[in-house]
């Protein structure tokens, strides 16, 4: 749907990487070019009117983020450099203070590495306890493993609402029901969920919520770390500079500003902040659960598909997920991707930056195939066309 | 070269690879890792190497059909080759590679990959096993 809203579209290009970064419509680009091109000035300073003008439209995307992610105040919006971004100040900025030595922090083997690569220097830092919620089946967490994994000293739990790899859905719900009823902090990687579906950190008691802007339509460089009020509180600011102190004196003293303000040190991302604005804005406009309803039913059709392959093997098949992994029979993930590459079809082979994950799977590498609203079934048709004349792979790529 | 030759000699050093599999409790051997940072290929690559003379080479692991031939073919162009002979070798290779001047003579087989420079995101991938021949004489100052 909405395929006229993206230019590049017209180039041929069939894109099935969403995981890794999205389109953007042209609604999303006009709103940064218009940044550039009619009122451009820096935030929180001047006193004339197209400063005024940056900051009440970089102000006016907290609350639509707000309303995106249905948080309780908008201060608890803060703008950050993206997801990674957000999770290292999560885990520096405040964990590094509210946890100790033996502390159990709960990730999972199918995080991304922004998601476990933090902990493990924390836990190299201070002494806390990386565990693992058991993946068996399907590679999806149940609240039983949930449950059988929590201690007496577990503290956090982190893990991603939708995983990057075989796009499968937690159960966030409940999970953040556990953690709210055991005092356990509820650290969520919205990275993959944010752009595709209906979050709501006050109904699933999530704590901390980290998300990216370009996997939603939006720029690059700019994301979102969304804390609870009292936690932002205790969180300190990584990074020091102008926009976020009150005041200062020459004897060392210094005060902060008030909450968000002290955590966007120096100039912002404006212009990715309002592209953001708009992104939210468009996809809102869509409507979250119909973005969602529509890839589940593109999904199954592409898995029907699929079927129609033998040896295609897929490694998520019967999971709510809008991604697809998959491997031809024999066939190493990077040379599938490059060989559908030769079609202007555009998929991701890796372990896509959850590198652990191989342990819980059996096998090191996959394609990935994930799946946005732009995406359509005659897209899926040219696909399969494609794979169905696969056994001239080697004359295609060598 | 004739495409469909080159296809075949890579395809065949791809499926039937030379000396795949590591050769266990040998200290005469050094294993080298290479995993190309920019991609997924993952191989270990293990040299015997005594009196200045590349005696044995055997790799596993996991890699895309161009590194795997690539190391095959470096496997066969390379054993029994002086560390000499094989840096000149590795010289006029990466030449080929980098669209630069090289003696195609002196790289045989190896000449399967001279139209890579047209994919240039392969170019890497043609290169992997050569990086562990790199490491491998740095690591014993050869
Ligand atoms: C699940 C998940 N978390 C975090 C990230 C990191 O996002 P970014 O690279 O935008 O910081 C990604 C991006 O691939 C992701 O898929």
């Amino acid at each position: 749907m909405n395929r006229e809203d993206f230019e590049i579209f017209n180039t041929g290009v069939i894109y099935f990487d969403n995981g890794a970064t999205t389109m953007k419509p042209k609604q999303v680009v006009d709103s940064v070019v218009d940044y550039y091109t009619k009122y451009t000035a820096n935030a929180h300073r001047g006193d004339y009117e197209n400063s005024l003008k940056v900051d009440t439209e970089y102000e006016k995307v907290r609350e639509k983020v707000q309303k995106l992610i249905h948080s309780e105040k908008k201060e608890e919006i803060v703008f950050t450099a993206g997801a990674t971004d957000s999770l290292n100040r999560i885990v520096f900025g405040f964990m590094k203070n509210y946890l100790s030595e033996g502390d159990e922090v709960l990730l999972t083997k199918a995080e991304h590495a922004s998601n476990i690569l933090p902990w493990m220097r924390l836990a190299e830092e201070i002494g806390i306890v990386i565990r693992y919620i058991p993946l068996p089946e399907k590679n999806e967490v149940s609240i039983e493993n949930v449950l059988k994994s929590i201690t007496d000293k577990t503290k956090v739990i982190s893990i991603a609402h939708v995983t990057n790899v075989l796009g499968d859905v937690r159960p966030v719900h409940e999970i953040g029901e556990i953690c709210q009823e055991k005092g356990i902090l509820f650290v969520v990687d919205g990275a993959q969920s944010v752009p595709h579906r209906v979050v709501d950190v006050l109904k699933d008691h999530i704590d901390f919520l980290a998300f990216s802007a370009h996997k939603m339509l939006g720029p690059t460089g700019v994301g979102v770390l969304y804390g609870r009020y009292d936690l932002l509180e205790k969180l300190e600011p990584t990074t020091l500079g102008g926009g976020m102190n009150a005041s200062f004196l020459a004897d060392g003293e210094y005060e902060l500003k008030s909450i968000p303000s002290r955590f966007e040190a120096g100039t912002p991302n404006i212009a990715g902040v309002i592209g953001l604005g708009s992104a939210i804005d468009y996809l809102l406009e869509i409507g979250m659960e119909i973005i969602q309803k529509y890839e589940a039913e593109l999904r199954k059709y592409l898995l029907n598909r699929l079927s129609e392959i033998p040896n295609v093997i897929i490694y998520n098949q019967d999971i709510e997920s809008s991604n697809i992994a998959f491997n031809l029979k024999d066939v190493f993930a990077q040379d599938t991707a490059i060989y559908l590459n030769h079609y202007h079809i555009c998929v991701r082979a890796g372990n896509h930056c959850a590198k652990i994950l191989k342990d819980e799977l059996h096998v090191a590498n996959t394609c990935r195939i994930s799946l946005y609203f732009y995406n359509t079934k005659e897209e899926i048709d040219q696909l399969i066309e494609v794979l169905k004349k696969s056994e001239d792979i080697f004359k295609v790529i060598l | 070269m004739d495409a469909n030759i080159r296809r075949e000699i890579i395809l065949d050093n791809y499926q039937n690879p030379k000396n795949r599999g590591l050769v266990e409790n040998d200290s005469d051997y050094v294993v080298v890792n290479s995993n190309n940072e920019s991609c997924i290929d993952n191989l270990d690559i293990q040299y015997k190497i005594q009196d200045g003379v590349l005696v044995d080479i055997h790799f596993d692991g996991e890699a895309c059909a161009i590194s795997t031939s690539a190391t095959s073919i470096m496997i066969r162009s390379l054993i029994g080759k002086t560390v000499e002979e094989a840096k000149k070798i590795l010289e006029n290779y990466e030449a080929m590679i980098d669209e630069r001047e090289y003696d195609a003579d002196l790289l045989q087989e190896l000449n399967v990959y001279d139209e890579i420079y047209l994919q240039p995101n392969r170019k890497k991938c043609a290169l992997l096993p050569f990086e562990s021949l790199k490491k491998v004489f740095k690591q014993l100052n050869l």
